[in-house]
């Protein structure tokens, strides 16, 4: 079983929860009876140490979580805060508060002078609780209005294998094509660098990676690929 | 057997039906999977002439917001027959049958989806039938459960369907149009079939006590079988995904 | 935005930026040069319950049409003429911009810009529908629903449709006794003329054949032409907010016209 995965489908059985073939089972399944069944299209891999079955969604929707990076863009302007639609079924709310840490002074009519319909920000999802929609922050260094780049839209699902263990996926790619990714947890990812055609080389890099997820040996063929492209 | 089946003759002396099978016998099922580029998840069905397509967008943002429901998704439902898909043009407006089957239809799938885990948002699933021949609640049901999944919503099953009908004494399974025109009965039944609940039950026609037991049976067994297409068609789909390959 | 079924996507604006950034390079964000349909997938008799169907893509545009016939009484200024009902509905299943609920601007639009093509060329010899004349004649329903929608309906939706009136077979109908007798018997639909529907989008200064939905959402405004195999144009519909100068119809008919050629080879498949 170690090193061999499988795709599972909703409420199948994943494993036993205690007695003989008992497994240690972490992710998206329930408990049913005496059984761990799968919740959602997953696929079940064992851990590097192959004690535990992890089960991981193949799709679904970005839900937020509280201290996530995300790319948004602005779907209106309100008076006091604007909308973003963050990709998820929840619209997040950026209040101008969270805005600059100084008082704002302008005018509200002038929201849109600072963010306008169709700008694309770079924020921090900071209250979440499915009862009351997101609220985001773009008030530390690093976040706020993204100016320019390429967007990749992914599916939320796939973006830890984007950022690969311990960020190593996307080092390479920054590495190798001299550009900057910034990976919203959100399924929307940025690339940013001086040459065009280095960012769209990135861009497929990450549409693979995405296509590829749960395959075996993904960095060295991202690498080779990366390489073939450059040639 | 009924007038009205000897009319037509839907059981020849060798227990046959109209279309060769024999009463035990399901009708060829097909089932594709993400075929459609902007639903989160889409299947299409082949039920012998039926051809169903379900798409499901969702969880989503709910419009309008007022019908959102503090504590779970609000799951949607429509059912509708494209015109062209039956004998007789069908107008586009909706009948009061396709009404309650978008109803039926949604019953039977809600209890499949830990729709607790959405609140807030709605989870539409939109069905057309592209062409009918009897049958189609149940292939719809087919096709928006292999949808569903196909959305990555979190399920406690997928949901499969199959109708038991009746020709005189003898219960069939799978009825076609004329059996469902010219029969003695039909029951649609729906079930998770993991778990072994019945989530759609309905029935037109005479049926005894003891029948409506080995209906029930008749109609798990099948449903174990579509459950099997049903996953091979999930699992197949997402393989190749798997593997690098585009679907669709 | 009562009037319309259609809900409004934000694009974000750097999209734009980069759209017109790669149009100044003659190239399209999904790689077609601007006057290049995307792949073109049509499949007919998908329904042998209907009398003519088809499905026609435009990469993954996805529109399906079905012909259904249905004796009809003509109308009384054309006594001996077969009658044609072209109905579109973009229902929710095909995108998350339309909105359930009867049928608004845009259906019906999509459906009268069909209805006007087939009927100019004409497509149909509406002569040979009729049965007895002042009394029955057959009418012809053509069913339109979006399965997938990516941009461009318009000329899917034609395809498909011609493609379901070129394919199709209507029962033969006979007058015995004064009455009406529709035979088991089938015959071809009478075609007269093939007729195709081009759209053109103009985005910035640029036009563009068979936009898609994004190039659709950012463009300033679109232009349909269809025309008859022998290139006379049968209809014309400008749409969208955004305004064309005189060079720029003329340009985008032109255009129009050697795109058409594609369509009319993808139609010559049917036989």
């Amino acid at each position: 079983m170690q090193g061999a995965q499988r795709i599972l489908v909703p409420g199948e059985v994943v494993g036993e929860k205690e007695g003989r073939g008992r497994v240690e089972v972490e992710g998206a399944v329930y408990k049913a009876g005496s059984q761990y069944r799968a919740k959602t299209l997953s696929v079940a891999r064992y851990d590097e140490r192959g004690n535990v079955l992890r089960v991981i969604p193949l799709k679904g929707k970005y839900i937020p979580s509280v201290g996530d990076i995300v790319i948004g863009i602005i779907v209106e302007v309100g008076f006091t805060s604007w909308l973003v639609d963050i990709n998820s079924p929840y619209t997040a709310v950026l209040p101008v508060s969270e805005v600059s840490s100084r008082p704002v002074t302008i005018p509200r009519s002038d929201l849109s002078k600072i963010l306008d319909e169709g700008d694309m920000i770079l924020a921090k999802v900071i209250s979440f609780d499915k009862t009351k929609d997101p609220v985001l922050t773009i008030k530390e260094s690093k976040l706020g209005k993204i100016q320019r780049g390429l967007l990749v839209e992914i599916s939320p699902k796939k973006v830890p294998r984007v950022i690969g263990r311990k960020g190593s996926m996307i080092k390479l790619i920054e590495s190798m094509l001299d550009v900057e990714v910034v990976v919203g947890q959100n399924g929307r990812v940025l690339v940013v660098g001086s040459d065009r055609r280095r960012e769209e080389i990135a861009a497929l890099a990450i549409k693979k990676i995405e296509a590829e997820a749960h395959t075996e040996g993904l960095t060295s063929r991202i690498k080779e690929y990366i390489e073939g492209m450059l040639r | 057997m009924s007038r009205k089946a000897q009319a037509v003759k839907l059981l020849d002396e060798q227990g046959r039906r109209v279309d060769g099978r024999l009463p035990d016998e399901m009708r060829p099922l097909k089932i594709e999977v993400g075929k459609l580029k902007n639903a989160d998840g889409s299947a299409y069905v082949e039920l012998g002439n039926n051809k169903v397509i379900a798409a499901v967008y969702g969880p989503r943002e709910v419009v309008p917001r007022h019908e959102a429901l503090p504590d779970r998704a609000l799951l949607r439902c429509r059912y509708s027959m494209l015109p062209f898909s039956v004998a007789e043009r069908k107008s586009p407006q909706p009948t009061r049958r396709e009404i309650e089957i978008s109803k039926v239809v949604r019953e039977a799938l809600a209890p499949a989806i830990f729709l607790e885990e959405y609140p807030r948002t709605a989870i539409d699933v939109y069905i057309h039938v592209i062409e009918a021949d009897g049958g189609t609640r149940t292939a719809s049901i087919i096709a928006a459960a292999t949808a569903l999944a196909d959305a990555g919503v979190a399920m406690r099953d997928l949901v499969a369907a199959v109708a038991i009908g009746k020709i005189g004494e003898v219960l069939v399974v799978d009825i076609n149009g004329l059996e469902d025109q010219y029969g003695d009965g039909d029951m649609p039944i729906a079930m998770m079939p993991q778990l072994g609940e019945v989530t759609l039950l309905q029935a037109d026609g005479v049926f005894k006590p003891e029948e409506i037991k080995r209906a029930l049976e008749m109609a798990s067994k099948h449903i174990r079988y579509i459950h099997s297409v049903q996953v091979r068609a999930l699992k197949e789909t997402y393989a190749k995904v798997e593997e690098g390959e585009v679907v669709g | 935005m009562a009037e319309s079924r259609f809900s409004v996507k934000v694009i974000p604006t750097l999209r734009k930026d980069l759209l017109l950034a790669s149009l100044k390079r003659g190239e399209r964000l999904d790689g077609r040069g601007l006057h290049d349909y995307r792949s073109i997938k049509l499949q007919y008799n998908i329904v042998s319950k209907a009398e003519g169907s088809a499905l026609a893509q435009l990469g993954s545009t996805k529109v399906v049409a079905g012909l259904k016939t249905v004796l009809s009484a003509p109308f009384p200024d054309a006594p001996d003429q077969g009658v044609l009902i072209v109905n579109a509905e973009l229902t929710p299943l095909a995108s998350p911009l339309f909105e359930p609920g009867p049928p608004g601007e845009e259906d019906i639009e999509l459906a009268r810009i069909v209805d006007r093509g087939i009927r100019s060329a004409p497509a149909i010899d509406f002569g040979k529908l009729s049965i007895m004349p002042g009394s029955k004649v057959w009418g012809l329903f053509i069913d339109i629903y979006p399965l997938d929608y990516d941009g461009n309906l318009v000329d899917a939706a034609g395809l498909a449709a011609m493609a379901a009136l070129l394919s199709g077979k209507i029962p033969k109908a006979v007058v015995e006794d004064n009455k009406v007798v529709v035979l088991e018997e089938k015959e071809n639909v009478p075609v007269l003329n093939k007729v195709v529907f081009v759209t053109i989008a103009k985005v910035g200064e640029y036009l563009l054949v068979d936009p898609s939905l994004e190039e659709e959402l950012l463009a300033d405004a679109r232009i349909t032409f269809s025309f008859t195999e022998r290139g006379e144009i049968c209809a014309i519909q400008k749409m969208g907010a955004g305004s064309f100068s005189v060079k720029e119809i003329l340009e985008a008919q032109e255009l129009a016209e050697k795109a058409s050629k594609h369509l009319f080879q993808v139609l010559s498949q049917i036989v």
